[in-house]
């Protein structure tokens, strides 16, 4: 079991209340997740740029050595390091710098990267999540969210969602898969990265497989539902909105609801709390799914 | 008539409260924001009025009481309910009356996926749709739907009825449409009359066809 939770800003004037609206929600989820939490948040695009966030393995990483050496080899326009995650921003083409952190800083993991998306994600308990990463004061147009209950793999900040599955796009799971060893392998022949043993990482990886194969993000979600076998609601973040996806058979919850101001997308009924404090309806039935803020497909 | 404003209680206290009612008490909660395990395990004949959107597991267990929703109500609602009534106003998520051995539970909205399954005696009238896998390896009890069911209804089924006004996507293995005799006609008026149903006319029952129930290795593609 885990939870997931997903906010779109519509309006405009909201979006300065972005974290504020989320934290609530995910902090509701802790019960579903209480092993560990994380967040992808859309925000601050860069243009004529690009923007990756690094996760380093030690609280006690050396971050000025970082900026140091990056910017000896890249422009690097700004670094924010929030404890042991670091949102690097540069002019620079986004593969180049990919590679060279992978092949010079071992002791880092990137996250995510793309020109608006940033992830955070850390062990523990998703309220000290919260407020360690001041998930808060966020702002952004949108931003998924998730509490891990481990049942496949360890508990580490690596296990733990949002999984980048590309650039600008994320993946948050609640379910189990249960081919992903072999999909591992196969996409592993197929030159896909993988850094744990983590089921919904093969997911992430798979359609970043199906995107880089050339399928839209409809046509990457199809094959899925193909070739991954398992119980699962996914939410897939993209630059512009977020997509909710559920195995044939609907083993897991989605509960979803739209206004002319956001959409909003949760494991639970919870969300409703969100439409309180906006004094607001939500509307929309249970197991109703489609996709949000971009070209859809039902898979009810 | 109590008010339990679950903003300021516990559920556990909640619970408490109504599991301590006497018969002919009256309960009104409110705030429920979707909240989890909402009136569970009432063994009295208290009427218990919720106000708002339920969790998982709503009215679970229930004995006697009387429970109405206003509202929608997540999975396992009236999970193992005994006797009594259960009525939700909006929609029940999967497995509505899972194993339930009495009771009435009435849906007027639509119903999600395997309603009714391994249902042991309970009546469910729902007024909307259902989803796939309902009433699956039931046992005994009315599965009633005056709108349309999905696919594999009834699957694996034994001597429970299942009533359906509209479509049903496809019946599950060893599962038949059977003739509507009189005392069939009889039973679902009943059952729709208590729920304060319209519609009466149109239904098609569905059973067993009792090819499961002994293993037949002829058979064995349809385990």
């Amino acid at each position: 079991m885990c939870g997931i939770v997903g906010l779109f800003i519509k309006n405009q004037a909201l979006e300065s209340q972005l974290g504020a609206l989320v934290a609530p929600m995910l902090s509701e989820m802790t019960e579903r997740g209480p092993d560990s939490a994380g967040i992808a948040v859309y925000r601050n695009p860069q243009e004529n740029g690009c923007k990756i966030t690094v996760l380093a393995q030690h609280q006690d990483f050396d971050w000025g050595a970082l900026e140091a050496a990056i910017s000896n080899h890249f422009s690097l326009r700004d670094i924010t390091v929030t404890r042991n995650h670091a949102v690097l921003s540069l002019d620079s083409e986004i593969d180049d710098v990919q590679v060279w952190m992978r092949d010079n800083w071992s002791d880092l993991s990137i996250t995510s990267a793309g020109t608006n998306i940033e992830i955070f994600k850390g062990k523990g308990n998703p309220a000290e999540f919260i407020d360690q990463f001041d998930i808060k004061s966020m702002t952004g147009t949108h931003a998924l969210g998730h509490t891990r209950m481990a049942t496949e793999s360890a508990i580490t900040t690596e296990h733990s969602h949002p999984f980048s599955t590309g650039q600008d796009l994320c993946l948050v799971h609640n379910g189990s898969l249960s081919n992903h060893n072999r999909l591992r392998e196969t996409l592993r022949k197929k030159g896909v990265h993988f850094k744990t043993d983590n089921d919904s990482e093969v997911a992430a990886g798979y359609l970043s497989w199906r995107l880089s194969e050339g399928d839209d993000l409809d046509q990457a979600l199809n094959h899925a539902i193909e070739d991954l076998d398992g119980f699962y609601t996914f939410a897939i973040g993209t630059r512009d909105g977020f997509a909710v996806m559920r195995d044939p058979i609907g083993c897991k919850p989605a509960i979803m609801a739209e206004t002319d101001d956001w959409a909003a997308m949760s494991s639970e009924y919870v969300l409703l709390q969100l439409c309180q404090a906006l004094k607001m309806r939500a509307f929309g039935s249970l197991n109703q799914l489609r996709f949000i803020a971009g070209k859809g497909v039902n898979n009810d | 008539m109590t008010e339990i404003n679950l903003e300021k209680s516990t559920i556990r206290e909640l619970n408490e409260a109504l599991q301590a009612g006497s018969s002919g008490d009256k309960f009104s909660v409110n705030n429920t924001v979707g909240k989890h395990a909402l009136s569970v395990g009432l063994t009295t004949k208290v009427d218990v009025e919720i106000n708002g959107h339920v969790g998982y597991y709503c009215a679970g267990m229930n004995q006697q009481a009387n429970i109405i929703i206003n509202g929608n109500a997540g999975p396992g609602l009236a999970e193992n309910m005994m006797s009594g009534q259960v009525r939700v106003t909006g929609n029940a998520s999967q497995y509505a009356a899972a194993t339930a051995h009495g009771g009435l539970l009435v849906i007027e909205g639509d119903s999600s996926s395997r309603c009714g399954i391994s249902m042991k005696g309970v009546n469910i009238v729902v007024g909307g749709n259902i989803g796939h896998m309902s009433a699956f390896m039931a046992q005994s009890g009315c599965l009633v739907v005056c709108g349309d069911a999905g696919d594999a209804l009834g699957d694996s089924i034994y001597e429970a009825k299942i009533y359906v006004r509209g479509k049903v996507k496809s019946l599950g293995t060893d599962c038949i449409e059977k003739e509507m005799r009189d005392e069939h006609k009889k039973e679902l008026q009943q059952l729709l009359s208590q729920s304060k149903m319209s519609h009466v006319e149109e239904f098609r029952r569905y059973g067993s066809a009792r090819k499961l129930y002994n293993f037949d290795i002829d058979q064995v593609d349809d385990y």
